[in-house]
């Protein structure tokens, strides 16, 4: 039997505290300059002036400690958990809900959680966070909080393709359904694109495509290539900046792609907005 | 840009002079309210209760804080996607609301309730929430607490910045945005 190292789960939990600490008052590296770049390439004042003021609220998040936004989102945790790894204490999902709620309340977030989608009481902890897990080689503990706003999220798309579908269909479909999101989930953008898998996987592969790191691309020429039409795409759309017009309404394009069934071709839409959070650790 | 100077509460010369694509800076009190505290409150003008504030001539921020951290008036503090709120437009601009802010499209039922009314739609700077927090002078629960951040609250504000998106004559900037494509 393999070695099996020990992790310890409270160190999981306090782990994803500091990561939702990480990326609530800051945006991953590169983000900031992408926008200053963008409004160099801005005509309309409004768009050049909103994209002013995304840099100016990164840099007073960071200065003064409150939220990116005010909606400091659902906590959405990724873990690649190694398969010779021995979980030591609590149940994992109990501590890593501990972690979330620690840092909500501590950090003074704000808490959007509702117990039951009909009865709408908020559950006053943020939690229960929302947790995908793999099992991959190894021994580590990779974990990947991301912080997601409900204004994009319900900008949120899956359309279930033909098989024989071209990859100008699916462009044209990713632009008319940024197109009819507007101005509502905070463009620029980085989109994820989930494509194959099954309709489940899709999904979850959109929002994974978005952590894959800013200024990333695809490994697959091919996939890089539709990624760079796509955004170029979104970017000739009008939508802009905050959806006042303009040529910046998407930052970045990301696809993840899985194998499907001979008879589907699932695309989903993970529409980030501007304030891109997320943070990551190896345990 | 060239920003109006717009001071609460509003009256009908300056929403005559508005247009779609102005760019605007509030001064006075807006009054921050969501999905849950519209809710409650169309109820109440439906039984015929007077609302937490005077409504009319008010402007409504779509809104709901992050909470304010020792020392500071508010948390973060941006717009939320207006949308949600289309379904309480015209019960709110029938009893006198002149003004919305939040961010997003508005349906065509919600803008013509507007129109009727004589309010005008903006969108302030949305997911920019630290920086806006630095243009509220004063923040005070006032109704409806056991919501938490859908409470509503009032807030003084100096040069808060907001766009205007729907103005009385029917224009719309995000329209306006695609139209230009290309």
């Amino acid at each position: 039997m393999a070695h099996r190292r020990p992790v310890s789960v409270e160190l999981i939990g306090r782990t994803v505290a500091d990561l939702v600490d990480r990326a609530s008052f800051e945006m991953p590296a590169g983000v900031e300059d992408l926008y200053a770049a963008m409004r160099d390439r801005e005509n309309s004042g409004t768009a050049r002036y909103a994209l002013g003021v995304l840099v100016d609220n990164a840099a007073i998040a960071r200065a003064d400690r409150l939220p990116l936004c005010q909606d400091c989102g659902v906590t959405i945790v990724f873990f690649d958990i190694g398969q010779d790894v021995s979980l030591e204490g609590d149940y994992l999902p109990d501590a890593v809900n501990r972690g979330v709620r620690d840092a909500y309340e501590r950090l003074y977030l704000r808490k959007s959680v509702v117990g039951d989608p009909l009865v709408r009481k908020n559950t006053e902890t943020n939690t229960p966070c929302f947790l995908h897990t793999e099992i991959v080689p190894g021994d580590r503990v990779g974990i990947t909080v991301y912080l997601k706003g409900g204004g994009s999220e319900n900008m949120s798309f899956l359309k279930m393709f033909r098989p024989t579908a071209s990859v100008e269909e699916i462009i044209d479909h990713i632009a008319s359904c940024v197109i009819e999101a507007g101005p509502n989930p905070c463009p620029p953008l980085f989109l994820g694109v989930g494509i194959g898998g099954t309709a489940d996987v899709a999904l979850v592969n959109a929002k994974r495509a978005v952590l894959r790191g800013v200024g990333s691309r695809h490994a697959d020429p091919a996939y890089a290539d539709i990624e760079r039409r796509i955004l170029e795409r979104l970017n000739a759309t009008g939508v802009g900046p905050l959806g006042f017009g303009g040529a910046s309404t998407a930052a970045a394009v990301y696809i993840k792609e899985a194998p499907t069934h001979i008879a589907t071709l699932p695309v989903a839409l993970n529409l980030n907005c501007h304030s891109l959070r997320y943070a990551e650790a190896v345990l | 840009m060239n920003w109006i100077q717009i001071q609460t509460p509003l009256d009908d010369e300056t929403v005559n002079t508005l247009r779609t694509g102005d760019a605007a800076l509030f001064s006075g009190v807006l009054y921050a309210a969501r999905d849950k505290a519209h809710e409650r409150m169309r109820r109440m003008i439906e039984n015929g209760e007077a609302l937490p504030f005077d409504p009319r001539g008010q402007v409504i921020y779509f809104m709901g804080p992050s909470p304010a951290p020792p020392g500071r008036v508010i948390g973060s503090a941006g717009p939320t996607t207006s949308y949600r709120m289309d379904p309480f437009a015209g019960t709110m601009c029938g009893a006198g609301v002149k003004g919305f802010i939040g961010k997003g499209k508005r349906s065509a039922e919600a803008r013509g309730a507007m129109m009727k009314c004589g309010a005008v739609y903006f969108s302030t700077f949305g997911g920019a929430g630290a920086y806006l927090s630095r243009r509220i002078v004063s923040s005070s629960e006032i109704a409806f607490d056991d919501l938490g951040p859908e409470a509503i609250y009032r807030l003084e504000v100096a040069g808060f910045p907001a766009i205007v998106i729907n103005d009385i004559f029917g224009g719309d900037l995000y329209e306006d945005a695609l139209s230009k494509r290309g």
